[in-house]
Parts: C-alpha cells; sequence; structure tokens
C-alpha cells in the first residue's frame, strides 16, 4: 500500500466520490499509546488504513545486542507493560537454552503460576478497554478492580506492579510462601463469582452483542497470512497455542483446554478470552496443588557463556507468540536480538479486515484485537 | 403611572419568570453534575468528589470558577464569529421552554394554547448549535459529531412528536396546562404506556445522551463537535445539555406522570412543586443510570431503530388512539 499518510490535510474526488483523510492518533482515546491510523474516510466509512508505528520506539532489540545477556532482562518487561511476566520468561527460557542451565522444578512452577496470574491481570485490563472502546463505561472500573487484586499479589512476591525481572536465568528471583498461595485461592474465588457479574453486565446485553456480533471478521486464511496468534488468531478457529504445540515449561504436565472460536469476529475473540481466563484460573488451581518443595535457582555464573549459534525460544504470552531469537557469538553479549512481537502482525491484519467499515467499529475491532503500541513499536 | 397599568400582565411575568428559570437552569446543573459524578462513582465502587465541601458538595461550583476563569482558544483555521456563538445558540433555546413549563398550578410562565409545540420547536434548536459548532471548529472529527447530530436528532424527534401527539388527541388541546389537569385521576402512563417508553427513549437520543451519544462519543471521535472548544464556551455546551435532560424530562413528568399531581405532604402546605421536581429528578436519575450501564449504539443502529421500530410503532400508536377517541 502506497503511504496516504503524506497529504493528511487534503480531500479529494476519486470515482466521484468525495473522501477525506482523518488523522486517528497518536493522540486518540482508542489507540491505547501512541498509535497513530490515517484513513481515508467516505464520510463515516473508512476506505483505506494507514497504520503509522514507531513513536514509542526505544531500540530494546538494539539494547540487546550491546550489553551482557542478563543485564538485558528489565528491557523484556518493558516491551509489553501490561503482561511483563511471560516476556521475562522467554527471555530467561532463552538463555537457559543457549547456556544448557537446569532449572529446579519448584521455580518451573512458580513461574507457570506467576505468568497465569499475569495473563489474567492482562486480559482483565483487555476486557475493560474494550468495553470501553464500545462506549461502556463502568466495566473498566470493575476490572482495574480485580486487577488489582493480581498485581497486590504479584507485588507481594516480586517486589514490582508492572515490570517485573522477577524470572531469572535458573530460576526465579524469590519464593512463595503459604501467605500467597492463600492470596490466590482467594483470589481464584473471587474472580469466579465477578464472571458472573460480567456475563449478566456486558455478555447478554444486546447493544453489546449487536456491536460485536459479525463485526471485524478474520478469516482464518486471513490469520494464516499475517500471522495473527494468539486469542486473536484462535477466535478465527485455528486452534494454535504455543503452550500445547510446542510445549514448554511444566505445562505438558497440567490439563487446561485451548479455547477455539468460530467465526473470527469480536464476539469469538470476546469469548475467547473469557474462556481463556476460565483456563488460566485452571491452570493455577492445579500448579499450587502441584508445587514440589525444593530449590529455586540453581548455580548461574555471573558471565553467561552462551556457545556460538543460533537459539529461539517460544512462549504463548498474553497476545500471541511471542518469540526470542538470538545469534551467539562466542561471548556473553549476544551478536543479534530479535523479538518476534504478537501485536505486530495482529495490528497489521487490522488494516485488511477493516476497509469499508464504519469508523465506530474500526475502534471496536482494534479494542477486540488487545493491541499493546509499545509492544509493537518496541 | 397610569401605561403600567394598562400593560398586559405578560409583560411583568414573562421576565420574572425568565430570571427564575436562569436561577433554576444553573442550580440544576450544579446539581446534576454532582450527581452524575457522584452516581456514576458509587455504580463503579468508587466515591466520586469528596474533597470540596461536605462529601464534595461544592466540586461542581469549584468547577464552574475554573472554567469560567480559563482562557477561550480558538483555532485559527475556524469561523471565529459563528465560533464564538455557538455555545450561546446551544444555551438559550435551552432556557426558554421553561416559561411555558407547567411546575404547579399557578408557578407557571404563560399557558400558551401551543405550549407543546413551542417547547419542540425550542428544544429542536439545540442540533443547529451543534451544527455550528461542529462546522466552525473546522475539524473532522467536530465536523463528523456535527453530522452525526444532524440526522440523530431529525431521526428522533418525530417519534418524540407523534407520542407527544398520542396525548394530544386524548386532551384535545396543545396547552400543558390542560394535559396536566387532565391527569388528576388517571396518569397518562397508563393510558398511554407505549408513547411513554418510545417518548423517554427518544428523548435520551435527542438529548445526545449515553447510550445515543454519537456526537460527542469520545472513544470514536475524541470529543465529537466540542473538540475545539475550552473553557466557559465548553461549559455552556454542557450546561446546555443537562438542561436538556431536565426539560425533556419535566416534558415527560408534565404530559405522562401526572405533572403536580400527587397525595398532600403532611410537613410542606405547597406539595405540588416537590412532586414535580421528584418525579424529573427520578427519570434523570434512569438517564444517569443508562450512561453508565449501557455500551454505546452504532450509528446506523442507531437510525435504523429509529426508523424501523420507533417512528412505525408510534404511528400506530397514534392511530390507535385516534380510533379510540374518535369512537
Amino acid at each position: 500500500m502506497t503511504s496516504i499518510a503524506e497529504n493528511i490535510s487534503e480531500s479529494y474526488y476519486e470515482n466521484g466520490q468525495h473522501k477525506f483523510l482523518l488523522n486517528m492518533g497518536p493522540q486518540h482515546p482508542s489507540t491505547h499509546g501512541v498509535l497513530r491510523l490515517v484513513l481515508e474516510m467516505d464520510g463515516e466509512y473508512v476506505t483505506k488504513i494507514d497504520p503509522v508505528i514507531g513513536y514509542g520506539h526505544r531500540m530494546h532489540e538494539k539494547i540487546g545486542e550491546i550489553r551482557p545477556a542478563q543485564s538485558f532482562l528489565p528491557n523484556t518487561a518493558r516491551m509489553d507493560y501490561v503482561c511483563a511476566l511471560p516476556y521475562n520468561h522467554g527471555y530467561v527460557s532463552l538463555l537457559e537454552q543457549a547456556a544448557g542451565i537446569e532449572v529446579p522444578r519448584r521455580a518451573e512452577f512458580i513461574r507457570v503460576i506467576t505468568v497465569e496470574l499475569n495473563r489474567l491481570a492482562s486480559h482483565l485490563l483487555w476486557l475493560g478497554t474494550f468495553l470501553l472502546d464500545l462506549g461502556a463505561f463502568t466495566p473498566i472500573l470493575y476490572c482495574f478492580d480485580d486487577r488489582e487484586q493480581v498485581l497486590d499479589l504479584l507485588e507481594s512476591l516480586t517486589g514490582s506492579r508492572l515490570t517485573y525481572s522477577f524470572h531469572r536465568v535458573g530460576g526465579v528471583y524469590s519464593d512463595i510462601d503459604d501467605k500467597f498461595i492463600e492470596g490466590c485461592h482467594e483470589f481464584i474465588k473471587r474472580l469466579e463469582k465477578r464472571f458472573i457479574t460480567y456475563d449478566r453486565l456486558v455478555t447478554g446485553n444486546i447493544i453489546f452483542r449487536k456491536r460485536s456480533e459479525g463485526v471485524g471478521v478474520l478469516t482464518p486464511d486471513a490469520a494464516r497470512r499475517f500471522g495473527v496468534t494468539g486469542p486473536n488468531m484462535r477466535g478465527s478457529g485455528i486452534d494454535y497455542d504455543v503452550r500445547k504445540a510446542f510445549p514448554y515449561s511444566v505445562y505438558p504436565e497440567i490439563d487446561f483446554d485451548v479455547p477455539v472460536g468460530k467465526n473470527g469476529d469480536c464476539l469469538d475473540r470476546y469469548d475467547v478470552r473469557i474462556e481463556e481466563m476460565k483456563q488460566s484460573i485452571r491452570i493455577l488451581k492445579q500448579a499450587v496443588e502441584m508445587i514440589p518443595e525444593g530449590d529455586i535457582k540453581s548455580k548461574v555464573p555471573k558471565k553467561l557463556k552462551l556457545p556460538k549459534g543460533h537459539t529461539s525460544f517460544s512462549v504463548e504470552a498474553a497476545r500471541g507468540e511471542l518469540c526470542y531469537y538470538m545469534v551467539s557469538d562466542g561471548s556473553d553479549v549476544p551478536y543479534r536480538l530479535k523479538v518476534r512481537v504478537p501485536s505486530y502482525a495482529n495490528l497489521s491484519s487490522v488494516a485488511e479486515i477493516c476497509e469499508g467499515m464504519l469508523l465506530a467499529d474500526l475502534v471496536a475491532v482494534m479494542g477486540s484485537f488487545d493491541l499493546v503500541i509499545p509492544e509493537i513499536d518496541r | 403611572m397610569d401605561f403600567i397599568a394598562n400593560l398586559p400582565p405578560h409583560f411583568f411575568r414573562i421576565p420574572i419568570a425568565l430570571t427564575l428559570i436562569l436561577t433554576l437552569v444553573f442550580v440544576n446543573a450544579l446539581i446534576m453534575v454532582y450527581l452524575e459524578r457522584k452516581i456514576a462513582g458509587h455504580m463503579q465502587y468508587r466515591l466520586g468528589p469528596m474533597e470540596v465541601g461536605w462529601h464534595g458538595v461544592l466540586q461542581t461550583a469549584i468547577d464552574a470558577v475554573k472554567l469560567m476563569s480559563k482562557q477561550l482558544i480558538v483555532p485559527d483555521a475556524a469561523h471565529r464569529k459563528l465560533f464564538r456563538i455557538a455555545p450561546l445558540l446551544a444555551f438559550t433555546p435551552a432556557v426558554l421552554p421553561f416559561v411555558v413549563m407547567p411546575f404547579a398550578p399557578k408557578l407557571q410562565g404563560i399557558d400558551l394554547n401551543i405550549g407543546l409545540i413551542f417547547i419542540l420547536a425550542m428544544a429542536s434548536l439545540n442540533v443547529m448549535a451543534i451544527f455550528v459548532a461542529g462546522w466552525a471548529s473546522n475539524n473532522k472529527y467536530g465536523l463528523l459529531g456535527a453530522m452525526r447530530s444532524v440526522s440523530q436528532n431529525i431521526a428522533y424527534e418525530i417519534p418524540i412528536l407523534l407520542s407527544l401527539l398520542s396525548v394530544v388527541f386524548v386532551v384535545n388541546s396543545f396547552s400543558l396546562g390542560d394535559i396536566v389537569g387532565f391527569q388528576g385521576k388517571i396518569w397518562f402512563i397508563v393510558l398511554q404506556p407505549l408513547a411513554f417508553l418510545i417518548y423517554f427513549v427518544s428523548s435520551v437520543a435527542e438529548t445526545n445522551r449515553a447510550p445515543f451519544d454519537l456526537p460527542e462519543a469520545e472513544s470514536e471521535l475524541t470529543a465529537g463537535f466540542h473538540t475545539e472548544y475550552s473553557g466557559m464556551a465548553f461549559a455552556l455546551f454542557f450546561l446546555g445539555e443537562y438542561t436538556e435532560m431536565f426539560i425533556v424530562s419535566s416534558l415527560a413528568t408534565a404530559v405522562f406522570l401526572g405533572g403536580w399531581h400527587g397525595f398532600p405532604l403532611p410537613f410542606f402546605e405547597y406539595s405540588a412543586i416537590v412532586w414535580f421536581l421528584v418525579k424529573t429528578y427520578i427519570l434523570m436519575f434512569f438517564m444517569i443510570w443508562f450512561r453508565w450501564t449501557f455500551p454505546r449504539v452504532r450509528f446506523d443502529q442507531l437510525l435504523n431503530f429509529s426508523w424501523k421500530y420507533l417512528i412505525p410503532f408510534s404511528l400506530v400508536n397514534l392511530l390507535i388512539t385516534a380510533v379510540v377517541v374518535k369512537l
């Protein structure tokens, strides 16, 4: 697509239709961050979308190439600050795979517990903002209230609320205690009750259903072409979850389902995410029971030795498949570090599926895709 | 002093009424903004304003002072005159309908024989102000909001008129005093429940309140038609909006909920005005409740809802009423 961003102030005629360009963002309430969309509009209808990204570019990948591998860990949490722990998890697993470090089982369980808690926090935030995009103000406060409980739990364990550096090479930073496990149980009980509230408040609401049913259909073919992953892809009916397809950590030992949608519209993506939250709770319940006693960190040298070669590691982040790819030249500083983030592919499909759509629907689709812009810009 | 005695009574009555009405409008806006924030807060597990005064009751007054002290920024590309006129246009017609509003048996500025039509005519001027505001600010979001507002108001004024007409058919008068007087025994909400429902839904849309707040849909159009407005000009739009809410609710009270009728209160001699205000504020509470519960409808769904459901149903209702009245 040729860039239509250059002549932003112009309006013109095309095939007898008067079109104009609308600059949506980088400061717009529903782009959730500094994303800019240049829209070619025909009245209320969007005929062409040109996403302009890079406003939040912070050179994370480059930073990964100029400092010792372990020092990059805080940066991973700052790419996707909404769901930072899978980023931690992916990166430390990558380094462990490259350096051949064994991780104690207890540490792996703690990782899974914290990652699933973080996934719940992320999906709760998405639920609130998605409904905010549809014009409902109240659910976001309810979701924040629940999310607050997760963040408090994680804060008590990791010391930070958003940008964690909790997973360390060879283990985790601190051990969980009975109080944390009790807090987990309390939170699970509370959230299960809250799902009933959300169901009553949102799922059955006729305006919500009218706004989301059949809107923004992502076909399985388009999902494959753009490399869409995560709940967005599963909403289109493709059964692919990294936790099942390429099992890592202790996920193979835990029993959970991968919810899959049918039509690929906003409602399916909503249903898939809600169901995923319930599955996360299932994982949490089992992991808390199954957690063995033992060390939480194995002995790791201060200076990691990364053997020459390529390594890659994929995890399932809240938004889709997150893949770290590292080329090492034998020193403790990676030669090249590439992060494959899910939101980038997800955003690129929005431009196609939203053509010819009403402006209000575009906002709804963007909301249902759960984009995190700093993750795209990196 | 003879000529004063010779002047028609309206000459004194209307200025006094307008003065009182202006006071009422401002006080109402203060109360409504406070209520809106407080109710929204409690619906969302928050407290709402708490800092200024007891439980934040003075918060809106302080906010008004702040807004008045702010500069009105006029964008370079805006049409300067129209840009400044638009907020006044939004506010002035919103005040006038109160002149014919029957608050209590003798508390009515003037009982026009076409009172109902006067109110509808004045209330529909609001859309012009919104369009002028959106057009003059030379902002694409503003223009989109203004366009939405025009088609929305055209679509929803018709069901309002039709549902009110079915009441007029029964009473055989456009005078609001007559309509309220007719409801001494039975309220029109019992006789015309469908008309009331259609009227209330349409009036929520007419006042641009959620879930029909498309002209200012902030998740799509940032702020819609008042994107470029700041300070008191912005506040005037909101004053207009809350006054419109008051108008449609008090009109619903007068036409459907029996106006000032209600059993006499033991502790207050002049209970008619109390009943009128209580009914009006209950209706406004429902409007606030809607806003903090429902998502926003889409533009085409909004128009379809009016043209495909509300207007046909109100026409059928009108037809049935006409036949019954004729019999």
